[in-house]
This record gives C-alpha cells, structure tokens and sequence, in this order.
C-alpha cells in the first residue's frame, strides 16, 4: 500500500469547530463501549492486584496472620536467598525450555499449514483446538497413565528391550507436559503470521539467488518475527507460572515457582513472601510483554 | 548461434490441468520478447517453468545451451520482475536491490556500490533509504527493475510488469523499458494479456491460447497475417466473416457471397475473413463498387473515440466495424444512412477457424 505523507488540504481547510465536535462525540462513545470491560479489569483485576501488592509489605505474625502495620522489604529480601534462587531459576529455565521446543515443534507445522490449500487448513486448525475441548487437568492426569510406571510407555520401551524409563516426577516430564499444553499458542499466532506473508515473496528470494535456509533466514523468518514473538510470550508465561503440570507431572522433587507461591500462601502461611514472589513474577512477565508490543509495534 | 531460452516440447501439467501444452520456442539473445494471450493460456507458467519456479513435466529447458529443466531458481542465471512486484517490505530499497549480491556473498561494499548504481539507473536516486511501503507503484517497479537487473542475469523475465500501473504511467513504463532493455542488451522475456502493450513493445511475440503456442512472429506479421481466428481476434479489433474457400483467390461467404480473399487454403476449408476497422472504408452507397471487395449496409451505431469513429455497420445478414480516423473535412453519416464498406483486396487476411 501506498503512504503519502502529505498534509491532506481538504481537512485542513473544513471548519475545526463541527470537526471537534464530532470528534468528541465520537471518543465519548468509544469510552461507552469500553466501560463494561474496564469496571471487569479494575474490579477482578486491579484491586485484587493493589491487595495483593500491599500485602507483600506486610509482616507475617507468629500465628500465621498477616499484620498489615510496619511496612517492610523483607519479603522482597528473602528472594535472594538460594532456595528461592534455584527455585526462580529452574522456573525460568524449564519455561525457557518450554518455549523453545514449541517454536522448534510449531515453526514448521505452522508454515506447513499457511501454505495447504483452505479446506484442509481448517480441518488442520481443528485438530489443533480439539484439546481443548477436554479439561486441562484431566489432559494432565492423561499424561500422568501414559508416563507412569505401568503406563503404556514404559511398556513400550520394555518390550522393545531398551529398559524402564521413568519420566514421570522429573523436570522431563514437565517440560514434556507444558510443551503439549502450551503447543497450540505457540501455533496459532506462528500460523496467523506467516499465513500472511506473500508467498511470492519467498519465490522472489529464490529467484534472487536465496538457497532455501537463505530464503528462510532472510525472507520468511524476519517476516514472521511478530508470530514468533508473539507464540513466545503466550507460551512463555504461563509455562513460568505453571502450577497444575509441575504439580501433576513433576512430582516433589521439581517444585517450580507457582508451586512455590501456593506453598506460601497455604501450607507455610506466609502470605507477605506469596504476594512478594507473585509480583516479582508479574514484574518479568510484564517485561517480556513490554517487550513484545514494541518489538510489534516496529515489525508491523 | 545458442538462443538465450529455448523450450523443447515442453509440457507442465498441474494434475490433470495441461497448463503448457507441448510447446516449442526459441528466444533469441537480445531480443524483446513478449508471450501474449488471455488469462490462463500458459503465458505465466511459461515464463515460471524458464524462472525454474516451476518444473515442467515433461520435454527439454535450456538456456544458453544449459539444460537447467528441474534446477532450482537460484541456480539459474535468470531474474524475474514479479507481477505485484514482490519487495521485500522489511527491507529498503538499498536491500531490496541488493538482496541477490548478499545471497551470492558478493562482498558488503561492492553490493553497496553496484546497488547504488543500479537505483541511479532506474532514477530513484535518495530513495535508497525508504521502504517499499512509502513509495509509488511506479516507483515500486523501478526497484524492482533494479533489483532483478542489478545481479546481471543473461534474461530477464517479467510477469505483466505493468499491469498494476495506470495508463499514462503504463504506456510511460513501455518506452523506458524498451530503452532499458536496448542498454542493457540482454533479452527480456515479458507476459501480458495486454496485446497492444505486446505490439508496442516487442521484437517478437509468442502468442498462447490453451497450453498451446499459437503463433510466433514480429508484431507486424501477428497483425497483418495472423496463423488462425483466435490470433486475428485477439490481437487488435477485427472482423472475422465466416466462409468457404471456393479458390485460391476467392471466398464465399455463409449467406453465399463471393469475396475477392486470397488465401492458401484447398477448396472447401472453412475459413474466416479478417477485415481490420481501420481498413475498411465507408462511402455513400454506390453500385459502381468492385461486388468482390465491398457490401452494402446501413450505420446502425457510431462510437465516438476522440481521434476516431467507429461505425457499427448492420447488413441483412451480419455486422461490421469501421473505423475512420477523425481528420478535418470527412463526411460524417447519421444512422439509418444507406452506405458502402469497401476494402483493398490486400487488406484483407484469410485465417483458419
């Protein structure tokens, strides 16, 4: 498309008074739209989140409870401490894992579907939402029969000599876990993008002298780069604060931080480290969202 | 001496579809070479099978000598000029033109320089910095001119490169590349269904219908003898009366009348008569015209072009167009005003249905 930065003289010259005046009317009416969704956001999100942030200044007292008096950083301080190092870096390192065997798995099926003929992308697509369909943790507990230690897995392997293998309670399992759940996010916003992308463009790097990883590194992969980063996020996030897969697939041995976080609340009733560790987790995720919206902002 | 592109019976199905069907075509080095016909003839997938971005299915590519049939697009010494262009929108003009010298590990600064140059060439010179997006669709096909032109290919294929620009800036675009392709002396190989786009610019014309190479020839003879009716019809406005040759010298019409058309065809070959608009002629109704080379009728339509008119003239038993170019002190007819359509024996052409 064609974008001429030239000063349109037709509106310049129309009378400013009725132009403001329908523009007023015009963001008024915008701001009526919107309205039922910003009293949902600061009603179940904003206030909760204010709650949850003046708790994390607080002060557990001996019985449990939460003195809200003397105001204090300790909560943020015992982040440093080596438990909850490991902790936060097992989580960040298992969701970075994550989101790369989702990349590496969704890339290729995603350009695969882009470039099928209709009708069968949409059967495709199907296919992709049909988990969906079951509940989450019922999927969970799904994997939890395939990996044991009677499941059909470890069958399989011992049939075929090659010994037991015992994924379940291990970080595999969990990665194995997140990837499968978090997979179709990653695919989806992969497809919208390059499903977007010119085919012709591709042809044109080929005749342009391009091998096909060139055409790929070149052509197809910065063009796609708001799907890639896009897929990332969706998957990089939930799979940092994961906590029914760690729980169900991960055993006691990898505990992760949305694990973490439950403990503090329910078991060690120290709800001030709870709510400190949940902003800090928000903190990173809202970095890699930032992240995302100005790295889109400049490729789109 | 080697022609530049040269298709042996080539054939491309794409499942069942005959997309090319059979078809041989030498294109010589340093020519202008159009390949014409409507939507769907094979014209595109013609020039996709010499760009290597199709395969053809069966028979023999080769260029400069070089059987290049199945080798990827890369590895042929040919660049295209897309029909929407197909720029890079991440790229600026500068990358987008020098797209081909990186992909071939031409040094950073000799890219640079020979980009430069290029977009010199195509006078968009301080536009090196902008994308695709912020400029003109002439200007759009200017880098991708450049861009195609810049890694030196021994042919250059474009797929109706104009096609996407209005009539003015079009016909603009049609002198400077027949300019361009004079200064660069390779030969461009060029699709359009626009047949007097074809006609303006080429030293050849291929013309397709079907998968099927109609007729190869120079513009002048595509006009003035065309292979067949579809030909006749398809390049310029024509006439096409059906008929039977009756000798070498005559034809005669379907309700019967005899018409002075020399032809080669044996007796009793169903043949058309092509007569052009602008040669027949129009006249106050006479008897004293030769029977063989005129009818007579009356104006049923007059279209006003500007430089011309052309009458729709009603027979009893079919139609015809003339054109009269609009020069100072013609006479004008009204409809419904009695007239002769004559023509030049020689004017005329004889084409197979």
């Amino acid at each position: 498309m064609t974008v001429i930065s030239e000063p349109s003289s037709e509106s310049a010259e129309a009378t400013p008074q009725f132009e403001k005046a329908a523009q007023r009317k015009e963001s008024r009416r915008g701001f009526f739209l919107a309205l039922p969704s910003y009293l949902y956001l600061i009603i179940f999100f904003v206030i909760p989140l204010a709650i949850v942030l003046v708790y994390s200044f607080a002060t557990r007292n001996r019985f449990g409870g939460t003195d809200l008096s003397g105001w204090n950083f300790a909560s943020y301080e015992r982040i440093a401490e080596p438990i909850v190092r490991t902790i936060l870096f097992r989580s960040l390192w298992l969701a970075f894992l994550t989101t790369i065997i989702c990349l590496l798995i969704a890339y290729p099926f995603a350009y695969f579907l882009a470039t099928r003929r209709p009708a069968i992308r949409n059967v495709m697509l199907v296919f992709v939402m049909i988990p969906f369909w079951t509940n989450f943790l019922v999927r969970n507990f799904a994997w939890r029969v395939i990996l044991g230690n009677d499941g059909p897995l470890t069958k399989t392997t011992e049939f075929l000599g090659l010994g037991t293998h015992e994924l379940l309670f291990s970080q595999k399992a969990v990665v194995l876990g997140l990837v499968y759940g978090y997979l179709p996010f990653m695919i989806l916003p992969l497809y919208a993008a390059i499903e977007r992308i010119d085919g012709q463009l591709i042809e044109a790097s080929r005749d342009l002298y391009g091998s096909g990883w060139q055409s790929f590194r070149n052509v197809l992969l910065p063009l796609s780069m708001p799907g890639v980063i896009a897929g990332s996020i969706l998957v990089f996030i939930p799979s940092l604060g994961a906590y029914v897969t760690p729980e169900i697939l991960g055993g006691a041995k990898t505990t992760l931080l949305g694990s973490y976080i439950v403990t503090q609340f329910l078991t060690a009733r120290n709800w001030p480290f709870g709510a400190a560790l949940s902003f800090v987790l928000m903190a990173v995720m809202l970095v890699g969202t930032v992240i995302y919206f100005r790295k889109g902002g400049r490729t789109l | 001496m080697t022609a530049a592109v040269e298709l042996k019976a080539i054939t491309k199905k794409f499942g069942d579809v005959v997309a090319v069907d059979n078809v041989d075509l030498a294109i010589e080095d340093g020519e202008f070479f159009a390949m014409l016909g409507p939507s769907g003839c094979g014209k595109t997938t013609t020039l996709r099978m010499i760009a290597g971005l199709e395969f053809p299915t069966q028979g023999s590519l080769s260029i400069f000598g070089e059987e290049v049939g199945t080798l990827a697009p890369n590895k042929r010494s040919v660049n295209t000029v897309f029909q929407n262009y197909a720029l890079f929108p991440h790229l600026t003009v500068l990358e987008n033109v020098g797209f081909g010298l990186k992909m071939q590990g031409v040094d950073k600064s000799e890219t640079r320089s020979r980009s430069m140059e290029m977009i010199e060439l195509v006078q968009l010179e301080g536009l090196e910095d902008r994308k695709p997006s912020q400029m003109s669709g002439g200007q759009q096909q200017r880098v991708a001119l450049a861009r195609a032109l810049v890694n030196q290919p021994k042919v250059l294929l474009l797929d109706e490169p104009l096609g996407a620009l209005d009539q003015k800036l079009r016909q603009e675009m049609q002198l400077e590349l027949k300019k361009l392709q004079r200064d660069v002396g390779i030969s461009f190989v060029f699709v359009t269904h626009d047949q007097e786009e074809a006609l303006t610019m080429s030293d050849r014309i291929a013309v397709m219908h079907e998968g099927k190479l109609l007729q190869v020839a120079t513009p002048e003879e595509i006009y003035e003898t065309p292979a067949n009716r579809f030909v006749a019809d398809f390049i310029g406005r024509t006439n096409l009366l059906e008929g039977t040759v009756s000798d070498s010298e005559t034809v005669i019409l379907t309700n019967g009348t005899p018409i002075r058309a020399h032809s080669n065809f044996a007796a009793g070959t169903r043949v058309s008569i092509s007569i052009r608009p602008e040669r027949a002629k129009i006249s106050q109704q006479n008897e004293d015209g030769n029977p063989l080379s005129s009818v007579n009728g009356t104006v049923e339509t007059i279209t006003y072009l500007g430089n011309a008119r052309v009458y729709g003239v009603k027979f009893t038993w079919m139609s015809l167009e003339v054109r009269e170019e609009n020069r100072p002190g013609i006479e004008l007819y009204e409809p419904g005003t009695p007239i002769t359509v004559s023509w030049d024996h020689d004017a005329i052409s004889v084409v197979a249905d």
